[in-house]
């Protein structure tokens, strides 16, 4: 795919095909880049970061607080509550699609971010996630916090936080990279070219190219990079995560 | 004051992401129903309660929602019982040979994981270019061979070849790990006794590793069948359904009903018969894995 990306188009097709490309160009790259009003990729990419981190953060937060109390609090409503957090887990993506669009749309967030980021944060895979690893923390150190004069939100600031890390860095990373790969959503919910992420961005690229094949992969790679260096430096999170729930983000 | 204010405490925790989940997942599951039960175009004004019409047209054998529809959630099965064996087992044996004491298991782990977190337009245009007809590396490999060169996207049997060795290629790394937690969950004193006992490697590998790894295998079984039936990324991208209707699959023709025709109506009806059917399935098999399972 690298090799591709970096060949004059003329090599690209050319039998047999050699995997050192004979002249490096950069120009694939360069014509994507600039070519900003139908495929604007580094405004793609720039959304994709936007989109991902902002979604990331308050995914993160909410479901951490959500979690907290569905695993130590007693309210009423408790078990009733989280029971239905978890029936709703059956309910397939397919199924809110379209009523989805139609509450976006009459919100006037077709084609705008907010479309590509709230309703992320519906999900109820984190607070599942979350809650069990909570529920595993001594119950003693609170108490003892308690004692202390701690109230509720300072002991899940000073204490649970702190040593749930582990579970909200895996989190983060799969909420990160389910937003940075989704597809059907935000291809959806944008009507122009320069409000797309990466991922659905780069089907226009297979649109405008299609016989391009050095242009689409320069895209391709483009897109794979930052998931791979987020892959290579937290392996052992996700591992973690899989093992502790059997389910990607 | 001060215990009125610890009662509502909790409140506060779950508020935000209750608040989230009512508006984006709960409540549009009944508007969803309430959708389907309405004469939903984009351009009109008027949006007629129809009660069960919409229904009536895709259950009606002389409209052509009936033909595409069934169609297409054919083609969803179809992609789930080409695929579904090949996930599993190849995550098995995958599992198995990096589980063998190799020298380099993280980095065998590692490459065999990486696809899964790629997009899918990145997996679907790098195979597109691998499977072109004319210049891919797949037909010029063929043709060293003395092959002729094969459309791979654009006959019927071969798309669905393509399609299934596509997400194979994607996802597997994800079951291969889950069957590699499994392995790691195995005793190893029950391997050293029946060596004693003198069992070979395959006896061993049938009486001790594949009843242990059962549970899993269910669990990655019910999994892969949920993702599966959710496919869209891989025929959009790569066959754009075709050749015809062939690979279009249920997914795909409701973005279409729905966003390309307009008819929000019918494609909420159509989200919801996909829905319970894939509801169904997945209740059914974990009653199956809960029967045998225990957590």
């Amino acid at each position: 795919m690298l090799s591709t990306s970096l060949k004059p188009e003329s090599q690209t097709i050319e039998w047999p095909i050699s995997i050192i490309p004979e002249t490096f160009t950069g120009e694939n790259y360069r014509e994507i880049f600039n070519n900003s009003a139908r495929t604007p990729i580094f405004r793609w990419f720039f959304n994709s970061i936007l989109i991902a981190t902002a979604t990331t953060i308050l995914v993160v937060f909410i479901d951490a607080l959500a979690a907290y109390a569905y695993a130590r609090l007693e309210f009423k409503g408790r078990k009733l509550l989280f029971w239905l957090l978890m029936t709703t887990m059956m309910v397939p993506p397919v199924t809110n699609l379209i009523p989805n669009y139609i509450i976006v749309d009459s919100f006037g967030w077709i084609d705008t971010y907010y479309a590509m980021i709230f309703p992320a944060a519906a999900s109820v895979f984190g607070v599942f996630l979350l809650r069990q690893f909570f529920k595993g923390i001594p119950k003693e150190l609170e108490e003892s916090a308690y004692i202390d004069g701690c109230n509720k939100f300072q002991i899940f600031y000073q204490i649970i936080l702190p040593l749930a890390k582990p579970a909200l860095i895996t989190l983060g990373l799969f909420t990160f990279l389910g937003s940075w790969n989704a597809f059907l959503w935000p291809l959806i919910v944008t009507n122009s070219a320069e409000m797309r992420p990466l991922t659905p961005g780069l089907s226009l690229l297979q649109g405008y190219y299609i016989i391009e094949h050095g242009k689409l992969m320069a895209g391709a790679f483009l897109s794979a990079i930052p998931v791979i260096i987020v892959f290579a430096f937290a392996q052992r999170y996700f591992v973690r995560g899989i093992s502790l729930t059997g389910i990607k983000g | 004051m001060k215990l009125k204010f610890e009662q509502i405490t909790p409140y506060f925790f779950i508020l935000p992401h209750l608040g989230f989940f009512a508006v984006f997942l709960a409540f549009p599951v009944f508007f969803g129903i309430y959708i389907s039960m309405h004469r939903w175009e984009l351009l009109d004004w008027e949006k007629p309660f129809i009660g069960f019409g919409n229904f009536a047209k895709i259950f009606d054998s002389t409209t052509i929602q009936y033909e595409y529809f069934w169609n297409s959630l054919g083609n969803t099965l179809k992609f789930v019982v080409f695929s579904l064996p090949f996930l599993v087992i190849t995550g098995l044996l995958l599992a198995l040979l990096i589980n063998q004491n190799l020298k380099f298991k993280g980095l065998f782990r590692c490459i065999f994981y990486t696809p899964v977190v790629l997009s899918i337009t990145s997996v679907t245009l790098m195979w597109n270019w691998l499977l072109d007809t004319q210049s891919g590396l797949i037909n010029y490999i063929l043709s060293l061979g003395g092959y002729t060169p094969i459309a791979w996207l654009s006959t019927t049997e071969w798309a669905w070849v393509s399609l299934v060795v596509v997400t194979v290629w994607w996802t597997v790394g994800q079951n291969m790990l889950l069957f590699l937690a499994g392995l790691q969950d195995i005793a190893e004193h029950l391997y050293e006794a029946a060596k004693i006992d003198g069992a070979n490697a395959w006896q061993r590998f049938w009486s001790i590793t594949l009843p242990s790894l059962k549970p899993t295998t269910l669990f990655v079984t019910v999994m892969t069948t949920i993702a599966s039936f959710n496919v869209f990324g891989q025929p959009y991208m790569m066959t754009r359904g075709g050749p015809g209707r062939d690979t279009q699959v249920a997914i795909m023709y409701i973005q279409e009903e729905a966003f390309s025709n307009y008819r929000f109506g019918n494609a909420a009806a159509m989200a919801l018969i996909v829905s319970v059917f894939i509801i169904v399935i997945s209740i059914f098999q974990f009653r199956l894995l809960s029967s045998d399972v225990e957590y």
